[in-house]
């Protein structure tokens, strides 16, 4: 009773002045523990938010971000009307498309087959080995790949040369390039990205699996009707997540995997706005790129949890 | 939970057979992928002690030929690897200091209800998980404070995970209860006092999946050393590892023209290609001897994320 009452003279009676005072002063070391965090993310992340008009402006560093020359919607356009415009969207979008398609639901159907094995210890193993990957550096995966698919030294050619193959030159072909960088994405992530599924269906109720042995229910059914349906409001979840980068995709990999053979098809936007902005040093140009691909992704997401939201009633916010 | 009584009281029942066929499927399959997942990494830790002229004929299959350490003298004769080796250590180390000097303090505050600024602050942080000025403008700003080519451009753009703070948020929420606090603050004890004195020595394990997190990032990351760290001296060991692994660069310039010279090279080659394997081990030595303790931590931490979303 009495903290209502209080609450209601607080909302008609303190000015806002007064009660961000009584606030401060209230929680004095609560606000000094948050202030080394709210400054520094201030600093690089708010600031660069602000920064991000020079995609309006002809940046140059004697004027600085303020000084320099105000072009308006120029470099959109210049972007637009790019060669570069067309291929880099299209090979960003092919390219996540096909690494979302085959390495989402891959870590879906691992989490299940592994929470219905039957041998504990070897449930264990595979699970050890298969987060292992995850650990590994880009740098070092990439340069793994170029071992094993090197033309001359690798692993993968001695298999074929020793099947009576001739040997194939996979980082100098194109036409591998996504194959290899979406393949080896799941060879690296399936196991840790089942982790999450195996947290949701660690709280599926064991008395769902004895009503449905009483039932006589086989394991697959048990699988398909009741675990599955427990982890998809997960699976939406996350899915509605990676909907919202798909036109992010990681710049680390591809940039590593990137060669003069296969630029058409690996040039993705995120590796072409580091080539602008920091090899031809061109940062207005540059930053209106990466502000068109944010746009673009929040616009994704938004439309994915709008359809999701209609269709299973499943959404982030 | 009435029907659980249903259940017959003989523990063994017999599988029908579509679960044998089942439980046999699932067997190959799972076989198969781990040993998809582990032949490459075991491959790579063979090839690293064999003899590099069976590496590079391809004898090399399920156990070293000629067992040898030269790959791992190769890596440890070459200054650059070494020097960022130390460069990496001392990014790695201090960066985590960082982190959790601003993580920690900020997840407690967030955690408490009673909280005032907490709405607001936690809607200033996940602002920027969704928008961000992007490569170019966070270069500016990291330039235009003059710490290009300072281990301080790689530590604290980012000093912060949204993320780890939401996972060590939800940690504090349900192991250090407010009650706790009123209860020490009637014995005169401060919130400072309380936070350092009783809640830190009490979050073990949200520290040690912080300090997991963070160091793993730090150890594996390239991207900002490419874009901040021009000076090679200050290089990271991603960096040199690039160098090496991707682009090929190694002091294997020259041309051989007489016979015994090309003998000369081709074993220098060959000896280059193992030395990779064994950078690579190298390289991963700091995150195997962890991976133990990184496993079950990250999954823990995993689970507490998930309850957030």
């Amino acid at each position: 009773m009495k903290a209502a009452v209080a609450k209601k003279v607080k909302i008609q009676k303190a000015p806002f002045k007064d009660r961000f005072m009584r606030a401060l002063r209230k929680d004095t070391s609560l606000y000094l523990f948050c202030l080394p965090g709210l400054v520094l993310t201030f600093i690089f992340s708010y600031i660069p938010m602000y920064g991000v008009q020079i995609a309006f402006r002809k940046y140059n560093a004697r004027d600085g971000i303020w000084g320099s020359e105000w072009v308006g919607l120029q470099y959109f356009e210049r972007f637009f009307n790019s060669p570069y415009f067309e291929s880099t969207i299209a090979n960003t979008l092919i390219l996540s498309l096909y690494s979302l398609i085959v390495s989402f639901p891959i870590p879906i159907i691992l989490a299940l087959m592994l929470n219905s094995f039957r041998h504990n210890r070897y449930k264990k193993v595979i699970q050890t080995i298969t987060y292992a990957p995850n650990f590994i550096s880009t740098v070092v995966m990439c340069g793994m790949l170029m071992l094993f698919l090197s033309p001359t030294v690798g692993i993968i050619n001695h298999v074929i040369e020793a099947f009576g193959g001739t040997a194939i030159n996979f980082m100098g072909n194109k036409n591998y390039w996504r194959h290899i960088y979406v393949w080896s994405g799941v060879w690296q992530g399936m196991g840790w990205n089942s982790v999450i599924y195996f947290a949701a269906l660690s709280g599926v109720d064991p008395s769902l699996h004895e009503a449905a042995k009483c039932d006589g229910a086989t394991k697959f059914q048990i699988v398909r009707h009741i675990d599955f349906p427990s982890i998809l409001p997960t699976a939406t979840i996350l899915l509605i997540m990676n909907c919202g980068s798909v036109l992010s995709v990681g710049f680390e990999k591809a940039y590593l995997l990137q060669n003069s053979l296969n630029t058409s098809v690996s040039e993705i936007i995120s590796t072409y706005v580091y080539k602008v902005g920091l090899i031809d040093n061109n940062m207005s140009y540059s930053t209106a790129i990466n502000m068109f691909n944010t746009v673009v992704n929040m616009v994704l997401l938004l439309l994915v949890n709008k359809i999701s939201d209609k269709l299973s009633g499943n959404s982030l916010f | 939970m009435a029907n659980v009584k249903t259940v017959p009281k003989k523990r063994k029942i017999k599988r029908c057979k579509q679960d044998v066929i089942y439980d046999t499927v699932l067997f190959i399959v799972l076989t198969l992928i781990l040993v998809i997942v582990a032949y490459p990494l075991w491959w790579v830790i063979i090839s690293s002690f064999s003899n590099p002229t069976e590496v590079s004929a391809g004898n090399v299959i399920w156990l070293p030929i000629g067992f040898n350490l030269k790959g791992y003298a190769e890596v440890f004769k070459d200054d650059m690897i070494v020097r960022s080796f130390l460069n990496s250590i001392l990014y790695t180390v201090c960066g985590v200091l960082v982190n959790l000097a601003v993580t920690l303090p900020t997840a407690y505050a967030l955690s408490r209800d009673k909280f005032s600024g907490k709405g607001i602050i936690t809607i200033f942080y996940v602002i920027t998980m969704f928008f961000s000025g992007g490569m170019i403008p966070t270069y500016l700003v990291v330039r235009d404070l003059h710490l290009l080519n300072t281990m301080w451009s790689l530590i604290l753009p980012g000093c912060l995970s949204v993320y780890n703070m939401i996972v060590a948020r939800t940690f504090f929420k349900s192991n250090i209860p407010e009650e706790l606090y009123e209860a020490a603050a009637i014995d005169g004890c401060s919130q400072g006092k309380f936070f350092f004195k009783i809640a830190l020595p009490l979050s073990g394990s949200i520290i040690a999946i912080l300090v997991l997190y963070y160091g793993v990032g730090h150890w594996n990351s390239y991207f900002s050393a490419l874009l901040y760290m021009t000076d090679q001296d200050t290089w990271p060991l991603q960096l040199v590892l690039r160098r090496i692994l991707i682009t090929n660069e190694t002091a294997l310039a020259q041309t051989a023209t007489t016979a015994a010279a090309r003998a000369a090279l081709q074993e220098q080659r060959q000896l280059t290609e193992v030395m990779k394997y064994s950078l690579i081990i190298i390289s991963s030595i700091p995150v195997l001897v962890l991976y133990p303790f990184i496993q079950k931590h990250f999954v823990k931490g995993v689970m507490i994320g998930s309850v957030k979303g």
